[in-house]
């Protein structure tokens, strides 16, 4: 186990420096000019560009500027934006109110899906089955944005239940009602997958044996059928993780929330080279930790999965 | 049974979630009625993309702040956008070129050092020197010496620009390269605030938290979220805050902030978004706020492409120009928010005439096919306007495409570019083909009109993205320079105007208004010339 952890964590390193490497590309072909976009309509002045392009060392080659991020984040330097602040500040305010809201939407979208797959799964058929079959389609089928103006306009301005917006971002209690927003979708794959596991599982040889064994049947649901049909739901909910904390820029837009998701979407409308390549390396870091957690927990569920 | 009941305690966690979070906030309403001098309001705004200093802030989300936390030597009255002396007691001169400066006298910083000159020399002097690349270093561009602190290339052979000659503590005199009548105005930009000590000792910690000599000091900047402003009590100018200050708060999107003013969570806020501006007068009642703002949008021509040279070329543009029925489309698509432009300047500044009704601008069918032809047709008989799809312009260069098309049937269509910058680049390169033309909007950076016509028309202007080249206009422009006082500058410079008339380098579409509104705890909330909200004017009442 040991090793096979160490060997995952020893394969990141050539997946990290790929994807950053591919992202600063990504970055530097975008078209226009971001340090004479930094003037406006007015008319940028050549002197002032050339000194700010020095400052930020785009005046060399691709292949240089690359090497001496890289060298730079090993020294625990993630550089400096185009704000002149630095991205390791910018991603430290940003991170942990992201955390927050991925945490609520995970929360919510693993405990409500996996009971609703579970229920629909026993009851196939019956009225609660169709009932969540149509609730979670028109979930699934509406667009997010959508789903997050309706929340706002009745529950945050018409019903004044909560404030429209979040004002405080740190504040986990305002960051509720994005976080359903944000999970709505992924509670409703969640589900779906979860009942079509379990619709699956529960007519397989071992269910059966664990019935005529005289087990009782919390212990063949809970322990047998439910360990089993959780795999693909935890490989769904490992890289929604990622997702989640990416992947929320249409919700942190509606809600006003200064997440990550936010960040990314200012940086690359900026083409702010330095931000986009710092929050996206972050992104992977989440993405190859969650996936090497998932890995981890299919030895868990299943115990014929061993790593040597 | 089991599952019904999990179902129902799934509702119920729901409700009590959302209740939770109404506990975090929702002010209440019902605001007594009286004013509190010591209440604070919030204000929508972005995050500032520079540090705070002056001449670094050229973009809304910094300007709003150093507007209101430094006064330069002149400000503008809110309303109408005419000159009044702050920090100078007076400013002198008698050929436009050679001025002094005269301070008033117990104006201090908020860290309770004087202004003097040396404050606005030095800053001056920091803020075009190329090594501090500064965004707004051209502003000192009109300053003899300039050339040596900011070189086209290479470090600077000076530090100090020659024109700039502190005399004593409350006077210096200023030499320009060359006679700008209208000089006086641009003393009024935040770019030409005068900075304190603390400022050189480290520039960069001051753009966290600068020192000013306004009406409102920087309490704290929490990065991406607020930045909170408060009254001070030693600010000598006629503007004394009547509120105990503003909090700015950042938002992604319009939309968020109009939400949370429906419900008082923000106070005041000047940008409608576009997907409300149809209802925004209804839902706010008398608290909508409707007026001009001194920006122009226009649609401009490739000047420097051979095939727009000649008179009866600029017949072919002001047949254009006529084509495009702006009533209907000010009214339709932009729902309003805009109003047909009389001339190539807007209302708020020196210079305007509210009367001034130009044929050319009006819509006519027949007239607009007979220029046309008289002139030979559209190169190609193809048209294509260049803009931004980030900016909301769609909607427009759709609607003046079809008009033109319609009106005189030249095929028209838009060319959008992903962002900002992609379509800024490609216009900037000045490699546009005769029926390509663009989007082009500009902003007055002072309420005079050579803020619309010497900074964009002038050959070699360094904002004529046209390239547009007329000896006459600059001739006038030049004259206009001259002239004794800023009124004459305008007058002389509303005769150049005509010249663009004549050659309609660039087409006027219409200005923008300012649509906004304000909470209920606020009153007197109005906004100045530039669409700004006047802060220190609003009161907030008592809860």
């Amino acid at each position: 186990m040991g090793r096979y952890i160490l060997r995952r964590l020893l394969q990141m390193i050539p997946v990290f420096i790929g994807t950053t490497l591919i992202i600063f590309l990504a970055v530097y072909a975008l078209p226009g000019d971001p340090v004479k976009a930094l003037f406006g309509d007015k008319a940028a002045d050549p002197a002032t560009v050339a000194r700010l392009k020095h400052q930020y060392g785009l005046d060399k080659s691709l292949i240089e500027q690359y090497w001496m991020y890289l060298s730079n984040l090993f020294k625990g330097d993630l550089g400096t934006s185009f704000s002149q602040r630095e991205v390791s500040d910018i991603l430290g305010d940003a991170i942990p109110v992201t955390i927050q809201l991925a945490l609520v939407a995970f929360v919510l979208e693993a405990v409500f899906g996996i009971a609703l797959g579970m229920l629909t799964g026993l009851k196939r058929g019956k009225i609660v089955d169709q009932i969540v079959l149509v609730l979670t389609l028109l979930v699934i089928s509406i667009p997010i944005f959508v789903i997050g103006y309706l929340a706002q306009v009745y529950i945050g301005t018409k019903w004044g239940i909560v404030n429209p917006t979040v004002t405080d971002s740190n504040d986990i209690t305002q960051l509720i009602l994005p976080g359903i927003v944000l999970g709505s979708v992924s509670l409703a794959y969640v589900s779906r997958l979860t009942r079509t596991s379990v619709v699956e599982n529960i007519r397989s040889d071992y269910i059966r044996t664990a019935i005529a064994k005289g087990l009782p049947r919390r212990r063949v649901v809970g322990v047998h059928l439910m360990r089993n049909s959780l795999i693909p739901v935890v490989t769904f909910l490992g890289t929604d993780l990622g997702a989640l904390m990416g992947g929320a820029i249409v919700t942190e837009g509606i809600f006003n929330v200064k997440g990550v998701g936010n960040t990314l979407y200012k940086a690359i409308t900026g083409a702010d080279g330095p931000l986009v390549v710092g929050t996206v390396t972050f992104l992977v870091v989440v993405y190859l930790v969650a996936s090497l957690l998932v890995d981890l927990l299919y030895a868990v569920l299943d115990p014929r999965i061993r790593y040597a | 049974m089991r599952g019904a009941k999990s179902a129902k305690w799934a509702a119920c966690a729901i409700v009590v979630a959302m209740a939770a979070t109404a506990c975090g906030g929702n002010k209440s309403d019902g605001a007594s009625g009286d004013p509190d001098a010591k209440g604070i309001f919030t204000y929508q705004s972005t995050e500032p993309q520079n540090p705070l200093q002056p001449a670094n802030g050229n973009e809304v989300g910094g300007g709003r702040i150093l507007k209101s936390i430094f006064r330069g030597l002149t400000q503008f009255a809110p309303k109408d956008g005419s000159l009044k002396m702050a920090v100078a007691d007076k400013i002198e001169t008698t050929d436009s070129q050679h001025f002094t400066v005269t301070l008033k006298p117990g104006w201090t910083f908020q860290n309770g050092e004087p202004v003097t000159a040396s404050s606005f020399v030095d800053a001056w002097n920091w803020g075009a020197n190329t090594k501090n690349a500064q965004l707004n270093s051209s502003w000192f561009a009109d300053i003899k010496g300039y050339d040596d602190v900011h070189p086209e290339k290479g470090d600077p052979t000076a530090d100090k620009m020659s024109g700039l000659v502190v005399k004593d503590d409350k006077t210096f005199t200023v030499e320009l390269k060359q006679p700008v009548s209208y000089w006086q105005y641009k003393t009024g930009y935040p770019a030409l605030s005068p900075l304190p000590k603390a400022f050189f000792k480290d520039p960069k910690a001051f753009g966290q938290k600068p020192i000013g000599n306004g009406p409102y000091q920087v309490e704290k900047w929490d990065h991406n979220s607020q930045i909170s402003l408060r009254s001070w009590d030693g600010y000598k100018g006629d503007d004394k805050p009547k509120n105990g200050g503003v909090d700015f708060k950042f938002y992604l999107k319009g939309e968020a902030a109009y939400a949370d003013l429906q419900s008082n969570n923000l106070d005041v806020l000047d940008m409608v978004p576009p997907s409300s501006l149809t209802k925004y007068k209804q839902d706010l009642g008398d608290r909508a706020v409707d007026q001009p703002m001194a920006t122009i949008q226009m649609i401009g021509f490739a000047m420097y492409n051979k095939d727009w040279d000649g008179v009866d070329k600029a017949k072919v543009r002001q047949g254009l120009s006529m084509a495009i029925d702006r009533d209907t489309i000010t009214k339709t698509v932009l729902q309003g928010s805009r109003k047909p432009a009389n001339s190539f300047l807007t209302p708020g500044i020196l210079g305007y005439d509210p009367n001034a009704k130009n044929d050319l601008l009006q819509y006519n069918p027949d007239k607009a096919k007979q220029f046309i032809k008289d002139g030979g047709g559209v190169p190609g008989n193809k048209i294509t306007i260049l803009y931004n799809s980030d900016g909301n312009h769609k909607p427009w260069v759709d609607a003046v495409c079809n008009s033109i098309t319609k009106t005189v049937g030249v095929a028209c269509e838009g060319n959008p570019k992903p962002d900002f910058k992609t379509s800024r680049d490609l216009i900037t390169s000045k490699k546009l083909g005769a029926g390509d033309m663009f989007r082009t909007g500009w902003q007055a950076d002072y309420p005079h009109i050579a803020s619309f016509l010497a900074d964009v028309y002038r050959t070699g202007a360094a904002s004529n993205d046209s390239g547009y080249s007329s000896k006459e206009f600059d001739d006038l422009a030049n004259e206009a320079d001259k002239a004794k006082s800023p009124e004459e500058s305008a007058k002389l410079y509303q005769k150049a105007e005509e010249v663009l008339f004549k050659d309609m380098p660039q087409i006027p579409l219409w200005n923008y208004e300012e649509n906004g509104g304000y909470s209920t705890h606020v009153k007197d909330v109005t906004y100045d010339w530039i669409g700004d909200p006047v802060w220190t004017d609003v009161q907030v009442l008592k809860k």
